[in-house]
Parts: C-alpha cells; structure tokens; sequence
C-alpha cells in the first residue's frame, strides 16, 4: 500500500512537490524557532552555572543602592554561608562607538595594573594588548590605562561588552564612594540552605534584596520561553495560510485523480482501502517535509547561527556578541513541532481524503 | 499565562481535537438517528458514507489524545522550572486548581479514547458494521468530556502565574500531611506491594482462564481496572522509595524527570496500555455474538488480554529490577 501511495504522489509531482515545499517552510520556521529558543536557554544556564547562589543587593526608596561594606561581614557570620564577597560593578557609556560596556573591578587586591577588555570592546575599539585606552571619569577628567589582557572569543556570550579594572581604577572612574561596594555575593555551599539564608538576610538587614540564582535562571528561562511563544503566536497566520493552502490542495483534485480512484473501486477497493491510500499518501508528505524542515532548521541554528531569528530572539545591542549556537535537539522539541504542523495539516486533509474516497465509481468514471 | 510554545501546541492540538469531535458528533447524531443496516435506500448510503467519515476523523483526534497525555505530563515537568517552590510536575499541577483535575481527566479519557479506537477497529473489521451504533453512542459520551479536558487544561495554562507559589512534591507527597496524595503516600511500604502483586497475580490468572476457556473477559476487564490503581498507590508508597533511593521521597512525578532515565514514561506507558487493552477486551465481550463479530470479536479479545498482560508485567518487571538493583532497603 505504501509502494502504491508513494508511485501515486510520483505521478502528480508537480502538485505534490509545491505542496511539500510550502509544508518544509512552515516546519523549517516553527523548528528554527524552537532551536534557537533551547539553544539561547542553555547558554543561559551554562552562564549562571558559575553565578553565585545568592546576590544582595541594597535598596534605596525602591531603586538599587551601594550596599556599606560592614554587611559582608555580617552576612559572612550567618549559619550555612561559607564567604560574603562584595562587588564593583557598573555600566559605562561610550561615545565613540555609542555602545555600553560592563564594567567590573578586581576585588582580589592584587594590585594588577591595566585593564582586561571583553573580545568585542577590543573589536569596535581596535585594541591590542599593549594599546592604551582612555575612559572619562564622573569628574570629567581622563583616565588613561594600558590594556593588559584581551579575552578569548569563546567567552564572548558572556564577556564581548566587558571591561576589567583594578578597584582603585573603578572607583576613580565612577567616583564611587569608598566602604561602599555595588552588592554583595554571597556563597552558600549547600543550595537546599539558600532559600533560609535569603530569609535570615531580609530580616537582619530589611533594607536588602537577597536575589537567588534559582529566581536569575527562572527569570531567564521565562524571557526565552516567552520570546519564542510571541514568535509562535506570530507565525500563526503562516500557519493558517498553510491548513488552507493543504486543505485546498486536497480538495482540488484533478479528473484524472477521480478517474484513478474510481477504477481502483470498480476493481474492487473499499472505501477504507481508499482512505488508508490517502493516509499514507499524507504520511509520506508530512514525513518528508517534517525531516526535510527538522534538518534544514538545525544547519540554519547551529551551522549558520539562525540569522533570520537572531535579531528578534536574542535582543539588540551595538557590542553583540558573536557566538555560535552549541547543538541541543531532544524528543520534546520534535514533539511541539509535530504538535504544531503535521496535526493541523492531518486536520485540514481528514474531510477532503473522506470526499475522494466515497466517491461514486460510476460518476468518476463518467466525469 | 506562561506563552510556552509547548503550551500553544498543547492549546492548538485540544482546540483542533475539540473542532473534530464536534463535527463527527454531528455527524454520529444523525447516524444515530437514521441508521437502518437492512435498508438499501439513498440515506442509507449517504450514512455509510458518513460512519467511514466518523471513524477516520474520531480515530485521528483520539489518537493525538493518547500522544497528549505524555506531552502535557512533559510539558508540567518542563514548566517547574519558572514555578517558585515547584520541584518537579507535582509543583506545576499545584499551581492552581485545574492542573490536577486536568490530569485525572486526560487519564480517564486515555482509557476511553483506547476503548472507542478498539471497538471502532472491530467494527471495521465487521462486513455489517454492526456496532456503528454503539461507536456513536459512546462518541457522545466521549467527546463532552475531551471538550472539558481542552477547557480545564486551557483554564489550567491561562492561570498559571509564575508568581505564585506552590508545592514541591516533598510537602505534597510527604507522610502524614494530609489529602489524598500524602494518604497514598502513608501506606505501609510492603502491604502496598504485597496488594499490588496479589491484584497483578489475579489479573494474570484471570487472563490465563480466558486465553484457555474464552470466559471471563468481564472480570478480567474488572481486575485490569483494579491492577492500574493498585500500581499507582503501590508506586507512590512503595517502589518510589528503591527508585529515589531514599526513605522518605514518594513523588510519583520526579520519575519522569533525566535525572531517574525518563524510566516514569514506561512506567506510566505500561500501566495505561494495561489498563486500556484489559478494559477493551471486557467491552468487547458484549459483542461476541452480534454478526459478523462472531468472527472478528474471539480473536482481538485474545491479542487484547495477551497485550493487556504483557504490558502488566513488563511494568512489573521494571519495578522489580528496581527494587533489587537498589541500595535501599525497608526495614
């Protein structure tokens, strides 16, 4: 049955052809879609993978406030917390290429002098190790340092906006004031205890934010997942204009197509021999085109890093990191895409396969 | 609403199933009406053609039922992520009051969906199409409960707020703290297990009876209905603890997850292929003697049992492998 069904969608190639195009493209869109979304969510992961388990910020009036030093070391006292680290970090706005950097500060008191910039400040601002940088300090005044230390390209996802000074740099950049850092991070080794050390955090010092990495990642999860249902709910028109585009397909067929079905009947087939005919007529296309659009979406994601989709999913910045997608396919992915193309489509052929199949083997044979 | 793209084909998929049950409602409600198999008269025709129009559509929209099942089981173990306090499905169930109800229904409507596909395919099998009114009348009581599934998994995905903080499966599933999961999770370890292999004993017995002597479908079909809830309290109470490792874990969700290989979706396949197959071949029984099914009826209620059984024990035996490569030990 599957030879005979397969040698009749050979006969109308024309017809079927154009229909399993039309079909890969609908499936090649959702696909790339899903791809990128799982791809962007496990980057994400991998990123806050090294993230600590609790941030704590200070609150001023609603808005985020230097965090006073001496809360480290009350927070490092709590049960269950192994070190409270205070950070210096910041934003950094820059003329010339009209891009923002992220600053960070070497806590570390080791005195190293220079800067360590991200691959895609050194990209924009045609650095070399060794180069001289300048940045202008909140009092107006330039502050000039040698660039000790390019980062690699793999870490561009992360690190492409990044710029490292020593803690004295950062602070005379932002004159930012001293005893003071931007929040504290803090380590808690057991993460079953994070949840409790937020709590105890909140209640000694109500003035905080404790932010636990299981909310960052939450967060993070939610923004992808909610990034790709908008690009679902808008390749929904594409995908109506495609259950039409099957069901007319199915509908319009040909004298020759009646003629055919009507001989097969008069020769002895059942309606249901028909309707199974039609079936895996509808399997193999759907097959076909659902492997030919599962296939070309993984070279568009992770060969070509999906630049029909990256603007949209990703976000928009002038420092955008270059990176390519690490492959990431499993069973629940194909199952949406299933869910999302071949069920409609099955749906749009079930009542046109029916007509064709109970036609009348003499008036088809008539027509 | 959490706009995952799982939950829109989720949507999309009860949507489309609830477009096509309607219309061969329809359609079943006027075969029901006017279905006369002595008479050669046009509307007779038109009728059969319909009944074929009925089967073909029914057996589409119960088909992606029966996937549907597993991909909303997924779809809530995936969503706990983005749930505050959800730890695995059970978390995501809890998050409002239709998750859970959402669940039962979609389980009882797997069964039925089985049942219909099974009797629809006798029906086809039959030169007379005999049970073309019995598949019509069990459509109607079908398909009032799919449109209440598509509602409440709709309602249950159109309420779910990330902000919002619900249980981890430890609370829910805990001994002692009240409501039916943590009743189901007090049970005694080893009467659980002793009633669930003494249920599984019987059924297999009953079956042995039937394949041997053609009697007794009914009361197979009885005992499969008892084994699938024996196997659940069982699992919940028992075989949980040597599939976790740990005494106090009975969440019969977190075996779906990587971490335990996935092994919850043939657990759960097996149970529910079980109980659908054992529950076909008992409603089949009725139809033994009505024309042409004399023929077709004795040998698909034989496969049905010998499936029915088969998958019984291949959850059985995976429960059981379990329990003796585990380093847990009762007691």
């Amino acid at each position: 049955m599957l030879d005979f069904a397969l040698s009749s969608l050979l006969r109308r190639k024309g017809k079927n052809l154009s229909l399993v195009a039309v079909y890969t493209l609908i499936v090649f869109s959702v696909a790339s879609l899903l791809f990128f979304v799982q791809a962007m969510k496990r980057e994400s992961a991998l990123i806050l993978e090294g993230a600590p388990g609790l941030v704590v910020q200070r609150m001023v009036a609603g808005r985020h406030d230097p965090i006073p030093l001496e809360y480290a070391g009350t927070i490092a006292g709590i049960r269950g917390v192994a070190e409270a680290r205070p950070r210096l970090w910041g934003y950094y706005y820059e003329p010339v290429v009209g891009a923002n950097y992220t600053i960070l500060a070497e806590y570390d008191g080791t005195g190293a002098q220079g800067v360590v910039l991200g691959n895609g400040v050194a990209r924009t601002r045609r650095l070399a190790v060794g180069d001289l940088v300048t940045f202008r300090t909140y009092r107006n005044e330039s502050l000039v340092l040698p660039v000790r230390e390019i980062l690699p390209q793999e870490s561009e996802l992360a690190a492409a906006d990044l710029v490292v000074l020593s803690e004295a740099d950062f602070r005379t950049l932002f004159d930012f004031p001293s005893g003071r850092a931007t929040d504290l991070a803090v380590s808690v080794p057991n993460p079953r205890e994070i949840p409790v050390v937020a709590g105890k955090i909140a209640a000694l010092y109500p003035d905080t934010r404790p932010i636990t990495k299981r909310e960052m990642l939450r967060t993070y999860d939610a923004v992808f997942d909610w990034r790709g249902g908008m690009m679902v709910v808008m390749l929904a028109g594409a995908l109506l204009a495609f259950v039409v585009f099957a069901w007319d397909k199915a509908t319009g067929m040909s004298a020759g197509e009646r003629l055919e079905i009507g001989i097969l009947k008069s020769v002895g087939w059942e309606t249901s021999d028909v309707l199974l005919l039609k079936f895996w007529e509808g399997a193999a296309v759907s097959l076909a085109a659902f492997l030919a659009g599962v296939l070309l979406a993984y070279a568009h994601v992770f060969l070509l890093s999906a630049p029909l989709f990256e603007q949209a999913l990703k976000g928009w910045s002038v420092l955008y990191p270059r990176f390519r997608p690490v492959p990431a396919v499993d069973g629940y992915q194909l199952a949406i895409i299933f869910f999302l193309t071949v069920a409609p489509y099955t749906v749009a052929t079930i009542v046109p396969c029916w007509r064709a199949a109970t036609i009348d083997p003499d008036a088809a044979m008539r027509s | 609403m959490i706009l995952h793209p799982a939950v829109l084909a989720l949507v999309v998929s009860s949507l489309l199933q609830s477009a096509m049950l309607l219309f061969a409602s329809w359609n079943g409600a006027l075969i029901l009406r006017g279905w006369s198999p002595g008479s050669g008269s046009e509307r007779q025709l038109a009728l059969e053609r319909r009944n074929c129009l009925v089967s073909s559509v029914v057996g589409y929209a119960l088909a992606f039922q029966l996937l549907s099942l597993f991909f909303f089981l997924f779809t809530a173990d995936r969503l706990h992520i983005q749930l505050t306090g959800a730890m695995c499905a059970a978390g995501t169930l809890n998050a409002n009051g239709y998750g859970y109800p959402a669940l039962l229904l979609k389980t009882a409507d797997f069964l039925l969906a089985g049942t219909w596909l099974v009797v629809n395919h006798a029906d086809t099998r039959g030169y007379d199409a005999p049970l073309v009114k019995t598949k019509c009348r069990l459509l109607l009581l079908l398909a009032p409960l799919l449109f209440l599934d598509a509602f409440l998994q709709f309602r249950f995905f159109a309420d779910l707020e990330p902000d919002v903080i619900t249980s981890c499966c430890g609370s829910l599933f805990g001994s002692g703290k009240g409501g039916l999961a943590s009743d189901l999770a007090s049970w005694p370890a080893v009467p659980a297990m002793g009633l669930f292999f003494a249920v599984l004993g019987a059924t297999v017995a009953m079956g042995v009876v039937f394949l041997r002597s053609a009697r007794g479908a009914v009361l197979f079909a009885l005992l499969c209905g008892v084994t699938f809830p024996a196997a659940i309290l069982a699992l919940v109470s028992a075989f949980s603890l040597y599939i976790y490792d740990l005494p106090t874990h009975h969440c019969p969700f977190c075996v779906l997850q990587a971490e335990y290989g996935h092994i919850g979706y043939l657990l759960y396949a097996a149970l529910l292929g079980g109980a659908a197959a054992g529950l076909s071949a008992g409603a089949l029984a009725a139809f033994r003697k009505r024309g042409s099914m004399a023929a077709v009826v004795p040998p698909l209620q034989r496969r049905l049992v010998w499936t029915a059984i088969a998958f019984f024990l291949l959850f059985a035996l995976a429960v059981s492998f379990r329990i003796v490569v585990s380093p847990y030990r009762s007691g």
